[in-house]
């Protein structure tokens, strides 16, 4: 899967993989992230 | 996946479209995956939210999955989700998340 | 200058499964389809089997927590024959004796116990379906003082003043000898100009007889219970406080969290009681373990959100300021959330989680290697026990345990590692943390 020039939503879960990061790594893939949240399920 | 999301998810597609556009998960279990995974490609499987019936067929990948992550640099890989790589039990989430993206482009 | 001592920790349990219906998501979920009371009620457990259930007695002190180790999951289907109502270090308590001290704890009349009909716009309370009482709103037109909320503010104080009374008397502290509270709690305490002015310290410690105290409230999330130590034992170690009493009242809002996914799997709705805890902090007394101010963890702002910042920050920084390796801390005690609770709604295994990434920053450190991660968890970690009570879980659950494993000689040195999810509040997309060790003497 190619990012690059792509629309990234990212969702993180706190215990997992925080949306940030998630975001962060698209970023330096080249994607345009257009949404980022983190869940937390307690 | 929590009702206001699905509605700020279904915002964002009505606003820029579902073309090349793509999911990226953070899901630490397979059954938060499957949830998440499942609602953005054929819409919500629980029939509760603003995506119910609304199938979505966006590309669903997890984070960590190979195809993402071999093509990062090792050092941010390194710094941004190595550990979680060893923290999480991959192999049970990929699988799930794999299942429903061959679903989607079988259906 | 005196380090901060550990001299007792209390918890307490309330059985309220007239109250679940109450929960956020219960509530929400009733409201669209009110058939989910039903489901809910069908769902139910007795007080018996909330006083037999493994992880109850884990929290009040009768059985260690990694004892669960030993006992199959689901744990709801292996009561204790040897249980009991009173704990080591805490007690369960029934619903009836909740709406008593709900009343007693009430100030301004807005808990009324009675069997007659629930005027309108109040929040009836029941006992299985039957109609006891109700909670009216503190003002008819503020909507921070709906009828809801003043039940959970309530909820919280009551919950919390159990809890301290149990270390007081554990202790056998004089209340009067206590110059300060922290209150931990996650709810508002206001009016519909200062929606979360705050201080049940203060009104928790008027009910206990603390008349020598002032106090207030800790808000961080689920992280509050770390900070209150940590800003408890500063004070000590400062010289300023000799006797300082940290606590946390139950959440209404959390009960039945989790429920769709109980009912789904036709299991009981766990999340059926609050829970509460007290701890009194006091100079080094030659016995009781400290809380090391030396070694303090704090995810900063400028950490980074990655799993790797948030773990260096709250565990490898202290135990390299202290010249430890990871296998030195004899127990972490990470957010201990019952996996019974979380796992059939689809949460996963909180605990675990938590304690796999230690072992995985050991890895990243050098000090272990990948196959011996389960045997680390094993080790150091273990079963999560807590109810999804919020900020009760994050850590501090385990410090009764500690305490008495500390004072008989088997523990040396136990790690809290609390967590608070500040995004939720939408002010902030970070993330918070806390840590901090308690040391034997």
């Amino acid at each position: 899967m190619d990012l690059h020039n792509k629309r990234v939503i990212a969702i993180g879960e706190r215990d997992g993989v925080q949306g940030e990061v998630i975001r962060d790594v698209a970023a330096t893939l080249g994607a345009n992230v257009v949404f980022t949240i983190t869940q937390c399920f307690v | 996946m929590d009702l206001d999301d699905q509605a700020t998810i279904q915002q964002v597609v009505d606003k820029v479209g579902t073309e090349d556009l793509v999911v990226l998960l953070g899901s630490p279990n397979p059954e938060s995956a499957e949830l998440y995974a499942a609602t953005v490609t054929m819409g919500d499987p629980t029939f509760a939210g603003p995506l119910a019936g609304i199938p979505l067929g966006l590309p669903v990948f997890h984070i960590l999955e190979p195809e993402i992550v071999d093509q990062l640099p090792p050092d941010v890989f390194a710094e941004q989700l190595q550990m979680a790589s060893l923290t999480l039990d991959t192999e049970p989430i990929f699988e799930v998340v794999q299942r429903i993206r061959s679903e989607m482009l079988s259906a | 200058m005196p380090e901060a001592a550990l001299l007792g920790a209390s918890y307490a349990l309330f059985h309220v499964p007239d109250l679940v219906r109450y929960g956020s998501k219960p509530s929400r979920q009733i409201a669209r389809d009110p058939t989910q009371l039903d489901a809910i009620a069908a769902h139910l457990r007795p007080y018996d089997a909330v006083v037999a259930y493994p992880p109850n007695q884990a929290f009040i002190g009768n059985l260690a927590p990694e004892a669960l180790e030993h006992i199959e999951r689901p744990r709801f289907r292996q009561p204790m024959e040897s249980a009991r109502e009173q704990g080591a270090f805490g007690r369960i308590f029934d619903q009836d004796a909740f709406y008593a001290r709900l009343a007693a704890a009430d100030p301004f009349n807005l808990v009324h116990l009675s069997d007659a009909e629930p005027p309108e716009n109040t929040t009836p309370l029941s006992r299985q379906g039957s109609a006891v009482g109700w909670v009216e709103a503190g003002h008819p037109e503020d909507l921070s003082q709906t009828p809801e909320l003043m039940l959970e503010n309530l909820a919280c104080k009551t919950s919390a003043i159990e809890a301290a009374r149990l270390v007081l008397a554990q202790t056998e502290t004089d209340p009067a000898s206590i110059e300060y509270v922290f209150n931990t709690g996650e709810e508002a305490i206001g009016d519909r100009y200062q929606r979360g002015g705050g201080n049940l310290a203060k009104a928790v410690a008027e009910a206990i007889g603390c008349t020598s105290a002032t106090g207030s409230d800790v808000k961080a999330f689920c992280c509050a219970p770390a900070h209150a130590l940590v800003l408890a034992a500063a004070t000590i170690r400062a010289g300023l406080y000799q006797r300082v009493l940290v606590i946390g009242g139950g959440s209404v809002a959390k009960l039945g969290m989790k429920y769709e996914g109980h009912v789904r799997k036709d299991m009981p709705v766990l999340e059926d009681v609050l829970a509460s805890m007290a701890f009194i902090l006091g100079p080094e007394d030659g016995r009781s373990p400290v809380l090391n101010l030396d070694a303090v963890g704090r995810h900063s702002v400028g950490a980074g959100s990655t799993p790797q910042a948030i773990y260096t920050a709250l565990v490898s920084e202290p135990l390299k300021k202290l010249g430890l390796r990871f296998a030195d801390v004899d127990r972490y005690a990470v957010e201990l959330h019952d996996p019974d609770v979380t796992e059939p709604a689809g949460s996963g295994n909180v605990p675990l989680v938590n304690y796999r990434a230690i072992a995985a920053l050991a890895v990243m450190s050098g000090q272990l290697t990948a196959p011996e991660m389960p045997a680390f968890v094993k080790q150091h970690g273990m079963p999560g026990y807590v109810p999804t009570q919020g900020h009760i879980p994050s850590g501090v659950p385990y410090l009764g345990h500690a305490r008495a494993a500390m004072l008989a000689g088997t523990m040396q040195r136990a790690m809290v590692i609390a967590k608070g999810s500040l995004f939720l509040g939408k002010m902030t997309q970070l993330a918070d943390g806390m840590s901090f060790m308690l040391e034997a003497r």
